[in-house]
C-alpha cells in the first residue's frame, strides 16, 4: 500500500524536478542573452549602455494598475532594471518626491505652486518635468430598462446627481432625448463612498460645466446626501447593475456592459471614447507661469469644441531633467520613454483601460524627457 | 522516586521551586504585562495621532464643522448596525444554542457546533461580497414590500435599497452568530444535571425545564456571549465597508440608501486617499471613540458576568 503511493507520488514530483531544471535553464539562458540584449533595449537608452540600476516612484493609486503594467513591461525588455511603484496616494506620492525619497512619482492632481518652489529645489540643476501621461475617461453609467441611448446636458446631469430630478421621465431628460420613450422609474443617483480622484474629476466637471445647479464645487468626498453609496469602482458598477433606474460615474473600463450617458458639449453629445478623452487634453490651455516641461494643464471642461469628451481624469506622472546619481538619470529617461511611446500607452490602454495620448502630446513629452541629463 | 523527593519539602519551610517554575511563571507574567502594554500602546498611538484633529479649529478638521459634527453620526451609524446585528442574533444565537445542547441528537449536535465554529473562520471581506452580492438584492423585497406596508413605522422608508443598513445589520449578525452561539452552548451545557432532573422530576416539560433552569442559571454568560458579539459587530469593517450605503447623517430609517457610515468602516474608506495634518487626524480621532465604545461595551460585560460570579458558565 505504501509503496503503491509512493510509486504514484514519485512519477509527478519527477516530472516536476525536470520541469524546474528545465525553467532554471531557460532562465539561465535569458540570463546569458541579456549581456546582447542590452542592444534591443538601446531604443531606451541612447548611448548603449546597459540599462541597470533601480529606481522608485510612489503616488496615486489611480495609476497603480497603469504603473504596474508599464513596469512589468519594461522590467522584462530591461532584466538588469528595476523599478518599484508604491501606490501610497497622490499626496504621498508628491511629498515622497519632493523629499528625494523617490525619482519619480504619480499623482491625480498637478504640483501647486508651493510645491512647485519645493520640486525646484529638489530637481537641483535640472528642471522639473510633469507629464499628464495617464488619461482615463469617467464614464457616466446608467441602468434603465428599454433605454441603451442617453444624451444628457450637463445641467441636466447636475440636476440628476444633486436629486433635484427624480425621475426618468422628467421633461429636462426628455428635452435631451426627443426621440426616447422614457419611463417613470425614479432615478437612484450612485456615487463613491470612499474618497476618490473620480469623485474629485466629476464634481470639478459638475462644477464648471452647470455652476448654477452643482454649487459643491470641487470635492473628494461626494457631498449630496441621500443617494447610494458604493465602495471603490467596482462598488459603483455593483450598484448601478443592481438597481433599476440607477445612473452612476465610473472609470469608463470598467462600466462593463452598462450603457455610458452622452454628455452635451456644445452643440452634440459625446461619448467617452479614447479619442474624445485625448481629445481633450489637447484642448485644454496649459497652466500659466509654469517651467518649459511641466505640462500641468487645466482641464477644460466647458470646452465647445467638438469630438472632446469633457469628464476625463488626467494623472501626471513627475520627474526632474537632473539627478545626483547619472544612473537614476538613465532609468528614469528609459523609462518614461517607455511610458509615453505608442507601446507603453497600449499597454496600460490594455491593463488599465486608459487612453492613450494624442500623438502631439507624445512629442511635446519627448521633448521634456530627451532633456533628461544623463551624463 | 515522589517519597525522596518529598521529604525535604516537607521539612523545609519553603516549598520547592524548579527552574520550570520559575520560567513558567516568568513567561506568563511577561504576557501579561505585554497585552497590558500593548492595550496602553494603542491608546497612546490613537490620542498621539488624533491630537492634531483635537486641538484644530473646527474648519480644518474633515468636515469642515467640528469633530462632534463628523463624529457623531458615526457612532450614531456604528451602534445602529451593531444592535440590529445583536437584535438579529441574540434570539438565534439562544435556540442555536439550546438546540444543539438540550434538543439534537449527540451525533447531530456535534457535527453543527463544528459548523457554527466553521462559521467564525470565514473572512469578514467574504461576507461583505456574499452580502452585497446575494444577501442585498435578496433582501430587497422583503425591504420594498416594508416600504409599502409598514411605512408608519419610523424606521422604515423608501426607497428600498439592498445596500441598507437592515442588510449590514442581517450580515453582521450572521457574522457575531458563531461567537454568541459558542458561548451560549458552553453555558447551558454546564447547567448541573442536578437542577434539570429535579425540574423535570417536579413534571415540568422539557419546554418548562429549559425556562426553569437551564435559562437562569446560563443568563450571565448569555449576557456575556452578547456582548463579545456585540464588540465584534462595532468594529466590524470590512463588511460594513462594502455592503453599506453611506451618504446622510442622523436618521432613523434602516432601509434606504441614506445610511450613517460607521466609524471603522468609514476610517477604511477614507485614510487611503485622506489628506495628512487635520483631515486624517479627524479618522484617527473617530478610531480613538471607537476604541472608547468598545472598551465601555467590554467592561460592561465583564462587569455583568462578575456581578454574578457563581452562576457564570463563562469563567
Amino acid at each position: 500500500m505504501n509503496r503503491s503511493t509512493f510509486r504514484i507520488a514519485a512519477a509527478p514530483a519527477a516530472l516536476l524536478l525536470t520541469l524546474t531544471l528545465a525553467a532554471c535553464g531557460a532562465a539561465n539562458e535569458g540570463g546569458a542573452t541579456d549581456g546582447g540584449g542590452d542592444s534591443t533595449a538601446t531604443d531606451a537608452a541612447p548611448e548603449g549602455e546597459s540599462l541597470s540600476g533601480s529606481i522608485a516612484g510612489a503616488g496615486s493609486s489611480a495609476q497603480a494598475a497603469a504603473m504596474e503594467a508599464w513596469r512589468a513591461a519594461f522590467e522584462s525588455a530591461n532584466p538588469d532594471a528595476t523599478v518599484t511603484y508604491d501606490p501610497v496616494g497622490s499626496s504621498g506620492g508628491r511629498e515622497q518626491f519632493l523629499s528625494g525619497a523617490v525619482q519619480f512619482a504619480g499623482s491625480d492632481a498637478y504640483l501647486d505652486d508651493e510645491e512647485v518652489t519645493a520640486a525646484v529645489e529638489r530637481c537641483g540643476d535640472g528642471e522639473l518635468i510633469q507629464l499628464p501621461a495617464y488619461i482615463s475617461p469617467i464614464a457616466v453609467a446608467y441602468n434603465v430598462e428599454g433605454i441603451d441611448d442617453l444624451q444628457l446636458s450637463p445641467e441636466t446631469l447636475a440636476r440628476i446627481f444633486t436629486q433635484e430630478i427624480t425621475t426618468w421621465d422628467d421633461p429636462a431628460i426628455a428635452a435631451d432625448n426627443p426621440d426616447a420613450t422614457l419611463p417613470s422609474t425614479p432615478i437612484t443617483p450612485v456615487n463613491r463612498s470612499d474618497g476618490s480622484g473620480t469623485t474629485a474629476n466629476f464634481t470639478d466637471y459638475l462644477a464648471a460645466a452647470a455652476p448654477d445647479v452643482w454649487t459643491y464645487g470641487e470635492v473628494d468626498d461626494w457631498p449630496v446626501a441621500g443617494g447610494t453609496g458604493g465602495q471603490g469602482t467596482s462598488g459603483v458598477v455593483a450598484a448601478v447593475n443592481q438597481t433599476d433606474g440607477a445612473i452612476g460615474y465610473a472609470d469608463e473600463s470598467q462600466i462593463g456592459e452598462l450603457p455610458a450617458v452622452n454628455v452635451g458639449v456644445g452643440g452634440e453629445f459625446v461619448g467617452p471614447s479614447a479619442e474624445a478623452a485625448a481629445a481633450i487634453i489637447d484642448a485644454s490651455p496649459r497652466v500659466e507661469g509654469r517651467s518649459q516641461f511641466d505640462y500641468a494643464i487645466e482641464i477644460d471642461r466647458q470646452t465647445q469644441e467638438s469630438g472632446t469628451y469633457p469628464i476625463v481624469l488626467a494623472a501626471y506622472t513627475m520627474a526632474c531633467t537632473a539627478y545626483d546619481d547619472p544612473a537614476d538619470a538613465a532609468l528614469t529617461k528609459a523609462f518614461l520613454d517607455y511610458v509615453i511611446s505608442e507601446e507603453g500607452q497600449a499597454v496600460a490602454q490594455e491593463n488599465a483601460g486608459s487612453a492613450p495620448i494624442s500623438d502631439t502630446f507624445r512629442g511635446n513629452a519627448q521633448a521634456a524627457i530627451d532633456a533628461i541629463v544623463t551624463e | 522516586m515522589s517519597t525522596t523527593a518529598q521529604t525535604p519539602a516537607q521539612t523545609s519551610s519553603k516549598p520547592v521551586r524548579r527552574p520550570g517554575d520559575r520560567i513558567f511563571a516568568g513567561l506568563s507574567t511577561a504576557s501579561g504585562i505585554l497585552i497590558l502594554t500593548t492595550l496602553v500602546g494603542v491608546a497612546g498611538f490613537l490620542l498621539w495621532q488624533a491630537w492634531p484633529a483635537i486641538t484644530a479649529d473646527p474648519s480644518e478638521v474633515r468636515g469642515g464643522q467640528g469633530l462632534l459634527y463628523y463624529i457623531g453620526p458615526l457612532v450614531y451609524g456604528t451602534l445602529v448596525a451593531a444592535v440590529i446585528a445583536l437584535l438579529i442574533a441574540f434570539p438565534l444565537s439562544i435556540g442555536i444554542a439550546l438546540f444543539i445542547s438540550h434538543y439534537a441528537p449527540r451525533r447531530l449536535a456535534q457535527a453543527l457546533g463544528y459548523i457554527v465554529d466553521l462559521l467564525a473562520a470565514v473572512p469578514s471581506v467574504v461576507f461583505g461580497l456574499w452580502g452585497v452580492s446575494v444577501i442585498g438584492p435578496m433582501m430587497l423585497g422583503i425591504q420594498a414590500w416594508s416600504v409599502d406596508n409598514l411605512a408608519f413605522l419610523p424606521f422604515i422608508g423608501g426607497p428600498a435599497s439592498p445596500k441598507s443598513m437592515l442588510v449590514t445589520g442581517t450580515v453582521l449578525a450572521i457574522m457575531i452568530l458563531p461567537i454568541m452561539t459558542a458561548v451560549n452552548r458552553e453555558v447551558f451545557l454546564q447547567t448541573p444535571r442536578l437542577h434539570e432532573e429535579a425540574s423535570l422530576a417536579l413534571g415540568a416539560t422539557r419546554w418548562e425545564m429549559i425556562q426553569q433552569a437551564v435559562i437562569p442559571f446560563g443568563r450571565s454568560g448569555v449576557i456575556s456571549g452578547a456582548m463579545l458579539g456585540l464588540g465584534r459587530a462595532l468594529g466590524e469593517t470590512m463588511a460594513v465597508a462594502i455592503i453599506l450605503s453611506i451618504s446622510a447623517r442622523y436618521t432613523p430609517i434602516i432601509t434606504s440608501p441614506a445610511n450613517p457610515g460607521t466609524i471603522a468602516a468609514d476610517i477604511a474608506l477614507q485614510f487611503p486617499e485622506a489628506p495628512t495634518g487635520p483631515p486624517l487626524a479627524t479618522l484617527v480621532a473617530s478610531g480613538l471613540v471607537l476604541f472608547c465604545v468598545t472598551l465601555i461595551v467590554n467592561m460592561t460585560a465583564r462587569w455583568i458576568v462578575s456581578r454574578r460570579a457563581e452562576f457564570s458558565g463563562a469563567n
